[in-house]
């Protein structure tokens, strides 16, 4: 087997694969989670100073999706025909969502009509609420596997990916993406709407730890296969700890008016845990249900060792350069919204 | 219906859809950088008001563009799962390519294209629209380059059998310049700079005929025709370079879009006809022996016709590939002979007296989407049955888990989705236009401000 470092090349693209939809959760995490809650605003200037809030960012932020999922093509095909195949029906909807999201925010600003800024309100923030539900209906199924056959292709009924473990880690990620999103739009808001997000903010962090307390007690007891990597490696507990500490975190610096620290945390709490799936589901990307042989590895879905080769320089090149221009255009639009002639 | 023939026919239509908007992208983005070039230079608060102006509509139809390509990325996974298996290696890496190098660029400078005018200067802000542009040459880029991979494939080993062979690369850069690769993207490139520049000169030729912004209208005209010109001219040669790379690189291509089912001593080409796909005749006008001129310098030269191919391995609608192939060269003609004659009046200085010509030019818009689109129709349905040229056959590249029905739904969806779209787009791509260039800095631009924008003059809900 090739390595680098010490690491087979497979195992580098797991991480680099974590990596990139890690980024894709922190970030689009986000501004999914300030469409979620947009409804939450009443006043159309709040609305607009929320939309503007991530107005700059959030087409940059989808595309670590676009990288993820060419990521995933590329390193791990198998994976990745089995996957977008066999999630074809929730797929669709995310993809609908994805695209009214888009246009919605593009849209909104076109026309001054009171009627027609309030449709495209509703359409943005239910299109993020779908995207965020069926992002982690997805998760939930890949954590809880699928059956596949031999061929190691879907074998069973779309209907059976609602179930109750990845309802709940559906519902789980809606909520901590609307916590992540108001603790964003503090950062960036100014008296009364800020007061109110502040509010909002708290009462998200309720939402998601609820959510997440139910699901993990949930997993621990029906989901055995899960929590088989934590009962052999204690030591893996490390990462559910950190979690609690990072979550118990949020409030604590939201109450000390330390939104970015809160923010940051959240982005912390993001990473925890799906590096807490990662390790669940490793050395699996789609573990089967119905024959364990059948599973897909990261070892089996694998491409060829000049191929992996190949995306590693690419993203040892790549990768810095995004993280330059990423932070240019954030530190560019740092600081609270102020409304202008190009604004949404 | 089966899953094979919905399945293409939903990649086609969202596909088509998609690629209205690239190559707008593409096109416009080469005439902001020009515009605030001009602007930076010069010093001119006219090039920035046509600049303020072009980069809204540029929003518009990027925002249109992203949505409907993140679609195309995942579709390859949810319809052509055994497809994915196959060319991940190849295919895969120039998607990630693609993502890294080439949409974070442009989807990352766009929040300061659009967003930044106040908070950069302008020189910040040319480098964004630069790095803009850019960014959309690259996309182009790595899609022309995973597109033409497939045409003719190149840098490859074929390892498995049967379900599990798939391809591997063996040498990145021969997959990258693969043999259609280099003149496939110089092709694509220009018809985008001319799918942009068409949009300006149909916008200003209405303003003009209108009498409105006549001043930044003739100014933006006046560019966007020496882009046009330039292109039209450029895309003869890079035309036919194109036509010669498929007749070396796959000859049934070449056969189906000339309609030449015999290798007959003397091949014609047609300027217009009709292909019956039965008999196997053509029926039109053609230039005897053009074809075989074309290709080896004389008229008397064999060109392979489509029957010295085994039956499965020929494209079977030729007659629709013919006439996809004939409108693509047919619309450039036009669009060169529009411009060349432009650039006459312009030097006799009459060119915006001329108002039959302005007319045609706001209708003009269409020629190069017809082009592009018609372009590659062609150049795909010349490729069946194969979708991975002489490897893989589009019978055999679809999900097996996907039933017909599925891909009936999300087929019934995309359509529905993508008309309320398309409705909206062309709705507010005309109120932008009836809108036209504010002037930043003046009353009109406050009083508009006012109306339309100013935060405290939103009533609350």
């Amino acid at each position: 087997m090739d390595t680098f470092l010490g690491i087979d090349y497979n195992i580098w693209w797991f991480l680099v694969f974590g990596g990139v939809i890690s980024g894709y959760a922190i970030l689009d995490g986000f501004d999914l989670g300030a469409g979620a809650l947009h409804l939450f605003l009443k006043k159309e200037q709040s609305r607009r100073i929320a939309l503007n809030a991530i107005g700059p960012v959030w087409d940059g932020n989808e595309v670590w999706l676009v990288i993820g999922g060419g990521a995933l093509f590329a390193g791990f095909p198998v994976a990745y025909a089995a996957i977008f195949s066999a999630f074809y029906v929730p797929f669709m909807i995310f993809l609908v969502g994805i695209i009214w999201r888009a246009v919605a925010i593009e849209f909104r600003s076109k026309e001054p009509m009171g009627w027609w800024r309030k449709t495209w309100d509703i359409v943005y923030s239910f299109a993020s609420i779908v995207i965020a539900l069926s992002l982690g209906l997805m998760l939930g199924n890949v954590a809880y596997g699928i059956p596949l056959n031999a061929e190691k292709e879907f074998d069973g009924n779309w209907l059976s990916f609602f179930n109750p473990f990845s309802i709940l880690v559906a519902i789980t990620t809606l909520a901590l993406f609307m916590m992540h999103g108001a603790i964003y739009l503090t950062m960036k808001t100014e008296n009364r709407l800020f007061a109110k997000l502040h509010i909002l903010a708290n009462n998200f962090i309720i939402f998601f730890v609820l959510s997440f307390v139910i699901t993990t007690l949930y997993t621990l007891l029906y989901i055995p296969h899960l929590s088989d990597f934590f009962r052999e490696n204690p030591l893996g507990f490390i990462i559910p700890l950190l979690m609690v500490l990072t979550i118990a975190n949020i409030p604590r610096q939201i109450k000390k008016g330390k939104y970015r620290y809160a923010f940051i945390s959240s982005s912390v709490t993001i990473a925890l845990l799906l590096i807490m799936v990662a390790l669940e589901v490793f050395p699996f990307l789609l573990y089967s249900t119905s024959d364990p042989q059948n599973s897909i590895t990261i070892a089996n879905a694998a491409s060829s060792p000049k191929t992996m080769k190949i995306l590693l320089i690419i993203a040892l090149i790549g990768t810095p350069l995004v993280a330059i221009y990423t932070s240019f255009v954030f530190y560019t639009f740092k600081g609270k919204v102020k409304l202008d002639e190009m604004s949404y | 219906m089966d899953v094979e023939i919905l399945a293409r026919v939903q990649f086609a239509f969202t596909i088509a859809f998609h690629y209205i908007y690239p190559p707008l992208s593409i096109g416009l983005g080469l005439l902001l950088v020009i515009y605030e070039g001009m602007y930076l230079k010069t010093g001119d608060k006219k090039y920035e008001q046509i600049a303020r102006f072009w980069i809204k509509i540029f929003a518009l139809i990027f925002g249109l563009g992203v949505a409907t390509g993140i679609i195309m990325e995942f579709e390859f996974g949810t319809n052509w799962a055994t497809y994915s298996k196959y060319v991940g290696d190849i295919f895969g890496s120039a998607l990630a390519a693609e993502g890294i190098f080439a949409f974070a660029l442009e989807s990352g400078f766009l929040g300061i294209l659009i967003f930044g005018w106040n908070r950069v200067g302008p020189k910040v802000h040319f480098f964004s629209c630069i790095m803009v542009f850019l960014g959309s040459m690259f996309s182009a880029v790595w899609i022309v380059v995973a597109n033409s991979w497939q045409q003719t494939p190149a840098g490859y080993h074929i390892v498995g059998e049967g379900l599990n062979a798939r391809a591997e690369i063996t040498d990145f850069w021969a997959m990258v310049f693969n043999p259609s690769s280099v003149e496939r993207l110089i092709h694509v490139w220009i018809g985008c700079f001319l799918a942009g520049a068409f949009l300006v000169l149909s916008v200003n030729a209405w303003y003009i005929l209108k009498k409105r912004h006549l001043d930044i209208a003739k100014r933006s005209f006046r560019i966007a025709l020496v882009v046009a010109t330039v292109s039209g001219l450029l895309q003869l040669l890079a035309g036919h370079k194109s036509a010669d790379g498929v007749a070396r690189n796959q000859p049934a291509k070449l056969a189906a879009l000339e309609g030449h089912f015999d290798s007959s001593a003397r091949a014609d080409m047609y300027l217009i006809g009709k292909v019956n796909n039965k008999t196997q005749e053509v029926s039109g006008i053609s230039i005897p022996g053009g074809l075989s001129f074309l290709l080896h310098g004389n008229f008397t030269e064999p060109v392979k016709g489509l029957n010295a191919f085994p039956e499965d391995e020929r494209p079977k609608q030729v007659n629709a590939i013919f006439q996809f192939y004939h409108i693509m060269v047919a619309c450039g003609m036009i669009m060169i002979g529009m411009t060349l004659l432009a650039c006459f009046y312009w030097w006799r200085k009459n060119l915006f007296d001329k108002r039959w010509l302005l007319r045609a030019f706001v209708w003009a818009v269409l020629l190069p989407q017809i082009a592009n689109q018609a372009g590659w129709f062609a150049a795909e349905m010349g490729r069946q049955p194969w979708v991975v040229y002489g490897l893989l056959k589009t019978s055999d590249a679809l999900s097996k888990s996907v039933t017909a029905n599925q891909v009936l739904f999300s087929l019934i969806l995309f359509l529905g989705v993508y008309f309320i779209l398309f409705l909206l787009f062309l709705y507010l791509l005309n109120r932008k236009i009836q809108h036209g260039p504010v002037d930043y800095g003046t009353k009109e631009h406050i009083d508009e401000g006012s109306k339309r924008d100013n935060p405290i003059m939103d009533h609350e809900s």
